[in-house]
């Protein structure tokens, strides 16, 4: 039975259920990844805003390639070229969005709340591509996906966070999505962006430690979730880059640590000798590629959720895909 | 002549509880009796309601000059007369500053022409409230000031609120303090705990208040300057307070019906519950609940911060601080305090006219002979609140819709009723 969503604006709302029927979603379009004629055409006719008020690339590119392999167009709106630079608000550039008749906005904000400032003020499902320090739901879910592929199970995995955990809203996204599967979390970083608060994060049936010691963190570890240190976020620096380097960056010695098999995954963009030796970010353990494939699955599964308007399921839109012809 | 008759007179200074008749000539109470029969005066049937000294707000922000897209001293005025408030303290950050007494004149002048609430003009403590130099603080003062701070801001640089503090002294002025050490607040958006973690939000942690608290009281110590403590929000800055009154230095400090109905846990992405101080914690809320209730809060005090709309409907960490408070600083206060018995309507008359009064040099008494500014109201009227019928030009509540158990029914200024239910 499909589920129906209104909206997706963050993963700490939903059901262990709900979430597993979006995986299942996500799964069955996987294939057409790998098919040669990658375009369907189900969202022909329909068209998805992408509001961009913060800079990304990765994001943006993988959600107008989801639009686009099920036959819908995008309308881009990037901040840099955009009326805000001229002082327009955020809620009039929306409703001007909004006037376009788009069936889905999907927004990235660096504010905080912001998809769910506008999603209670206009009508179309807004999808929620990051906002602030807030979440990511799409990056949790093609964190789980992939997870769920290598291991067969989110069920009581040891998952580590490592990096800026106050201000990463992809380890809140995670920490929500896999805490509600009974996962544990070891959070790792400076103490300064591992305040104690975030232990009240923990879903229920979850539980969360700080962890100075990287090695420690890493003990045992299924997953090994490597966040990027992101400056453009800090009020001011709050630690030397080499420091970090010193006592956090993920080098092949300390994933020894970790179960022999243990998954590292990393949202990108990846800074390679940065909170990630090159050794890793290149190894068989690394997850990194599978992650930006999965992404166009988790988005197109949340894209026909939300544009079909009908409840589909994407198993039966798969099997009876006829790929478009343009 | 008005006479106010058969209501429930409370005077907190002279201990009087009884139902007594207030018969009121010119701008002055002429008789405080029982049974009083006067011919030729206009009558009040005040019957099942409180009659009470005139409520002080020693903290709102009328916007005039500068600001009135979001208020005006008219609209601000009449809205604190539907809030029974006789008499409300502007806090001077408007644009230009009231640091002069050219602005003091002009926001009193004006005040009179609204010819509803009296308006008693606070002035900056530091030219522009830049916190750099002293501002013309006694010439403010021969116009019409009541107290100095630049509230919106602390008084950031101890050495300047040291000679602030030391003038206003040999003024006999009371400096009101914002205590917030920018430091540890900048770019913060609510208070720091589980929730802004959660929310994503930039916290700032309670010690960013009370760490100015204990600064400020030691300058009370060095200087024997009265201090007010502007929104005290947090347990630990009560503390100080309390410790600093047992001292027996001059220190006092005021609560917002927000701060003790609300707490961090109300906090989303709603910008009308964005204040700062922010909404503190539960722990925050019971200290402040206990302290109204044991004497060692001074006075209630809305920090009404009307915004227009346009300004407050935007991204959260975008949105000013602020919220109106004048319509529903009473119904809060019996709501969260009288209705629950943890104060009598006694202290609450207190904390609304006596106590603000105190904290300003001045005397409010229902008594022969005192200005005729009384606050009628009733602790049992149900009523809504509707922002968009506040009589404010702006509706940046987090009680709208709020169903009610007690409320103002008339305010008396000067002996003349501005505003009745």
């Amino acid at each position: 039975m499909p589920h129906h969503f209104n909206h997706m604006l963050g993963i700490e709302p939903l059901t262990a259920e709900q979430i597993t029927f979006i995986l299942d979603q996500a799964k069955a379009l996987q294939e057409i990844q790998q098919h040669p004629l990658k375009k369907l055409a189900t969202l022909r006719g329909k068209s998805a805003a992408l509001a961009f008020f913060e800079p990304s690339t990765r994001t943006r590119i993988s959600f107008a390639t989801a639009a686009a392999r099920l036959g819908a167009d995008t309308m881009n709106l990037q901040a840099e070229a955009s009326s805000l630079r001229k002082g327009e608000s955020l809620l009039d550039t929306v409703r001007t969005l909004d006037a376009m008749k788009p069936d889905c906005i999907v927004m990235r904000h660096s504010s905080s709340g912001a998809p769910h400032f506008v999603a209670e003020r206009i009508a179309v499902p807004v999808i929620n591509a990051g906002d602030g320090t807030h979440e990511h739901p799409t990056q949790a879910l093609l964190d789980a996906l992939t997870i769920r592929d290598r291991r067969g199970s989110l069920e009581g995995l040891s998952v580590t966070i490592l990096g800026d955990v106050l201000h990463s809203r992809v380890a809140r996204s995670n920490i929500h999505l896999l805490g509600k599967f009974g996962c544990r979390f070891a959070l790792c970083g400076p103490a300064m962006w591992l305040p104690r608060e975030l232990e009240s994060l923990a879903p229920l049936g979850s539980a969360i430690r700080r962890v100075s010691r990287v090695e420690e963190a890493l003990e045992g570890a299924d997953v090994v979730i490597v966040l990027r240190v992101q400056q453009e976020r800090h009020h001011e620096p709050a630690l030397p880059l080499d420091e970090y380097v010193l006592l956090y960056q993920l080098t092949p010695e300390r994933l020894q640590r970790a179960h022999p098999n243990a998954l590292v995954l990393h949202p990108g963009p990846m800074l390679r000798g940065l909170e990630i030796d090159p050794a890793v970010a290149d190894g068989p353990q690394s997850c990194v590629l599978e992650q930006v494939t999965n992404g166009l699955a988790v988005r197109m599964a949340l894209l026909l959720m939300l544009m079909l308007g009908t409840p589909a399921d994407a198993i039966d839109v798969v099997k009876g895909a006829s790929h478009a012809a343009d | 002549m008005l006479l106010i008759r058969n209501g429930r007179v409370i005077d907190p200074t002279s201990g009087t509880d009884a139902q007594l008749d207030v018969l009121v000539e010119g701008e002055r109470i002429a008789r405080v009796e029982a049974g009083l029969d006067v011919q030729g005066a206009e009558v009040f049937e005040a019957s099942g309601l409180i009659v009470a000294p005139g409520f002080i707000d020693l903290h709102c922000h009328l916007r005039e000059p500068g600001g009135e897209s979001s208020e005006t001293i008219a609209t601000g005025t009449r809205a604190a007369a539907r809030g029974g408030f006789t008499a409300v303290c502007a806090m001077p950050n408007t644009r230009p500053v009231n640091d002069n007494a050219s602005v003091t004149r002009a926001i009193v002048e004006r005040a009179e022409t609204a010819e509803m609430a009296r308006v008693w003009p606070i002035g900056a403590a530091s030219k522009e409230s830049k916190g750099e130099t002293i501002a013309e603080i006694a010439a403010m003062q021969k116009a019409g000031i009541v107290a100095v701070s630049d509230d919106g801001q602390p008084i950031a640089n101890a050495k300047l609120l040291r000679q602030v503090m030391d003038y206003c002294r040999s003024l006999g002025l009371v400096v009101i303090d914002h205590c917030e050490d920018l430091s540890l607040a900048v770019g913060a958006v609510m208070r720091e705990g589980p929730r802004s973690a959660r929310l994503g939000h930039a916290g700032m942690p309670a010690a960013a208040e009370s760490i100015a608290v204990a600064r400020d009281s030691q300058l009370v110590e060095l200087t024997g300057c009265r201090l007010h403590v502007a929104h005290l929000s947090t347990q630990k800055s009560l503390e100080l307070v309390r410790d600093a009154k047992r001292a027996g230095l001059p220190v006092s400090c005021e609560v917002t019906p927000h701060h003790f109905t609300l707490t961090d846990e109300d906090v989303g992405y709603d910008t009308h519950y964005k204040m700062n101080p922010p909404l503190a914690s539960r722990e925050d809320q019971e200290a402040l609940l206990a302290g109204l209730a044991d004497g060692t809060v001074d006075a209630i005090a809305t920090d009404h911060a009307p915004h227009e709309p346009a300004l407050k409907e935007v991204e959260f960490d975008r949105a000013p601080f602020g919220v109106t408070g004048f319509e529903t600083a009473l119904a809060l206060a019996l709501e969260q305090l009288v209705h629950t018995g943890r104060i009598t309507l006694s202290r609450l008359v207190e904390l609304f006219s006596t106590g603000p009064a105190r904290v300003l040099g001045i005397e409010r008494r229902v008594a022969v002979g005192q200005p005729a500014d009384l606050t009628i109201f009733s602790a049992e009227h149900e009523w809504t609140f509707r922002a968009a019928e506040s009589a404010s030009k702006s509706r940046n509540t987090p009680f709208d819709g709020r169903r009610f158990r007690g409320a103002p029914m008339a305010t008396i200024v000067r002996g003349r009723v501005v505003w009745k239910r």
